[in-house]
């Protein structure tokens, strides 16, 4: 994780950067300038050159057709895959330049949801959400919800209670349905405090009626809370259901950038060609 | 000649021979030939020692029970050995493995150390490491309980450490995306994701110093095998049938238990 970025000249970047920035009227929670990453040594490229700004409350899907690189953008974002070059901004801080430490805390205030939940399955349901409080509480107090202060407890049940999920709190977490699950996780991300939450094709591992939930959940926390929410997602309907603004990813560039309810078939068609 | 054309090739009944397989396999024949004159393995000998089988089995029949209290206090002793041993062997054969596991150690140079160090408990036998601790400690079941947790070590250690090197690396994964350190993902997501096999790994580890405990006794540290080897030597082979049955009993039982605690496990997985 400590690996130092090349970055674009300076000023290509500064550039970059003031593009990125130009769409958002204020300071964009999320800013990507420049992003590159490529495996086998730049043998395979999978983005190029990726810039968008996100602003503060805007909900945002990524799509495009498989191998194109959406979930690793995703990750790059949060250097659990270190991109090559380029810089990635949140809340005006710049993470791909943070050491361990600030990165650690710097990921603290971001939520990830992954397809396959990634729950820890031999935990209960209440230890699982308590984890999202690691980086906030120092120590072991909250390796379990058995050692956990009683206002991070009470907090970890509000987080449940958010997602539906409170009368499950003292299940083991492989007992649970795929949907349930999916939602566990999300509170756990809820627990950080987050004031984003990035979901890597959050409905993909779930039947139609569970991945509906799922994106009904995302979309009443969007509301009520006002964070800010970028998912990937395979499923067209759902980009214009339940994001405001759709990026496409095409052959490992950025091919769309448009207002959800203007993603009509013609665009569409010709992303996909 | 079209027809001859289209008629697919018969394969040869036996493949080409090779020769570098052909050499290494005649080399192994040579070298197995040259073991067993080495190993002084004899058909001969072996006939001519089935009278003396046959005497010695029939002195141990029936066991002797006259020391029946004393050698079961020693096979109580032997056990409890084995236990300590083993406990205290995994206990510290966690960290150790977690040094040792490829993607949670925290420096490439832990991860060899680490390594080099399971290697070493593991590889040199557990009768030379209770000579070792015969001759620094001194004779009795203490020498034979290190002996225990240095070969559990050696044993958990390596397994441990796949155990969580091949865990589902995605409860690691959030926890790192949560800003979780090392420690963090350690205790709340490798070991609990591995805690099973890592608890089967165990049963299997106990049952092996239960084994083990027994043969230690014949080289001074402690337990059962001291009364085995007395028996043996005073040609008492009637109580030497006796310490052979607690023997097999205990390794029964623990093995039984060890069984039952896994079918457990994994029906409730």
């Amino acid at each position: 994780m400590s690996v130092a970025l090349t970055m674009p000249k300076a000023s290509a970047q500064a550039t970059a950067i003031r593009e990125a920035q130009s769409v958002c009227a204020s300071q964009p929670s999320l800013l990507v300038a420049g992003l590159e990453k490529s495996y086998a040594g730049g043998a395979t490229p999978v983005f190029n050159d990726v810039s968008f700004a996100i602003s503060k409350g805007q909900s945002v899907a990524i799509i495009g057709a498989n191998g194109t690189g959406k979930s690793t953008l995703l990750r790059c974002c949060l250097r659990l895959i270190e991109p090559d070059k380029g810089c990635v901004h949140i809340d005006g801080a710049d993470l791909t330049a943070a050491c361990k430490t600030r990165l650690r805390r710097m990921r603290s205030g971001v939520g990830f949801i992954f397809q396959k939940h990634n729950l820890v399955p031999r935990l209960a349901v209440l230890s699982n959400v308590m984890h999202g409080a690691i980086a906030r509480r120092k120590g072991a107090r909250c390796w379990f919800h058995g050692l956990a202060p009683a206002a991070e407890r009470e907090y970890a049940m509000h987080c449940l209670e958010m997602v539906g999920l409170a009368d499950l709190a003292a299940r083991r977490a492989d007992q649970l349905s795929g949907g349930q699950s999916q939602r566990v996780a999300i509170a756990r991300s809820l627990m950080q405090k987050p004031s984003m939450i990035f979901a890597d094709e959050p409905a993909a591992s779930l039947d139609p009626h569970a991945g509906e939930e799922v994106m009904e959940t995302f979309r009443s926390l969007s509301e009520r809370t006002g964070m800010t929410l970028v998912f990937v997602s395979h499923q067209v309907a759902h980009a214009q259901r339940y994001a405001d603004r759709v990026l496409g990813l095409r052959q490992g560039r950025l091919a769309i950038d448009v207002e959800a309810k203007a993603l009509d078939t013609s665009i569409l068609g010709a992303f996909y060609g | 000649m079209a027809d001859a054309q289209l008629r697919p090739i018969l394969p040869q009944r036996m493949g080409r021979v090779e020769f570098l397989p052909a050499l290494m396999f005649t080399a192994f024949i040579a070298f197995f030939a040259w073991s067993l004159h080495q190993a002084e393995v004899d058909i001969g000998e072996l006939i001519a020692g089935i009278p003396n089988m046959a005497r010695i089995g029939a002195d141990m029949i029936p066991p002797a029970t006259d020391r029946a209290v004393p050698m079961m206090l020693s096979l109580l002793v032997t056990f409890q050995m084995a236990l300590v041993g083993t406990v205290v062997g995994i206990l510290l054969s966690v960290p150790l493995a977690v040094l040792a596991s490829s993607n949670h150690t925290p420096h490439p140079w832990l991860y060899t150390a680490s390594r080099g160090l399971i290697s070493l408990f593991r590889t040199v036998p557990d009768l030379a490491w209770a000579l070792f601790f015969v001759a620094s400690v001194g004779l009795g079941p203490f020498a034979g309980t290190l002996t225990i947790i240095v070969d559990t070590i050696g044993f958990c250690g390596r397994f441990f450490a796949e155990n969580m090197e091949e865990a589902d690396p995605g409860p690691a994964e959030a926890l790192t995306a949560i800003g979780g350190t090392k420690l963090d993902i350690v205790t709340c997501a490798a070991i609990p994701c591995a805690l099973p096999a890592m608890i089967n790994t165990s049963l299997f580890s106990l049952e092996k110093a239960v084994r083990a405990s027994v043969v230690l006794g014949l080289v001074g540290a402690g337990g059962i095998g001291v009364e085995l080897s007395v028996s043996m030597e005073m040609f008492r082979y009637d109580q030497a049938a006796t310490i052979v049955l607690m023997i097999f009993f205990l390794v029964m039982a623990v093995e039984r238990f060890s069984s039952l605690a896994r079918k457990r496990l994994f029906a409730r997985q």
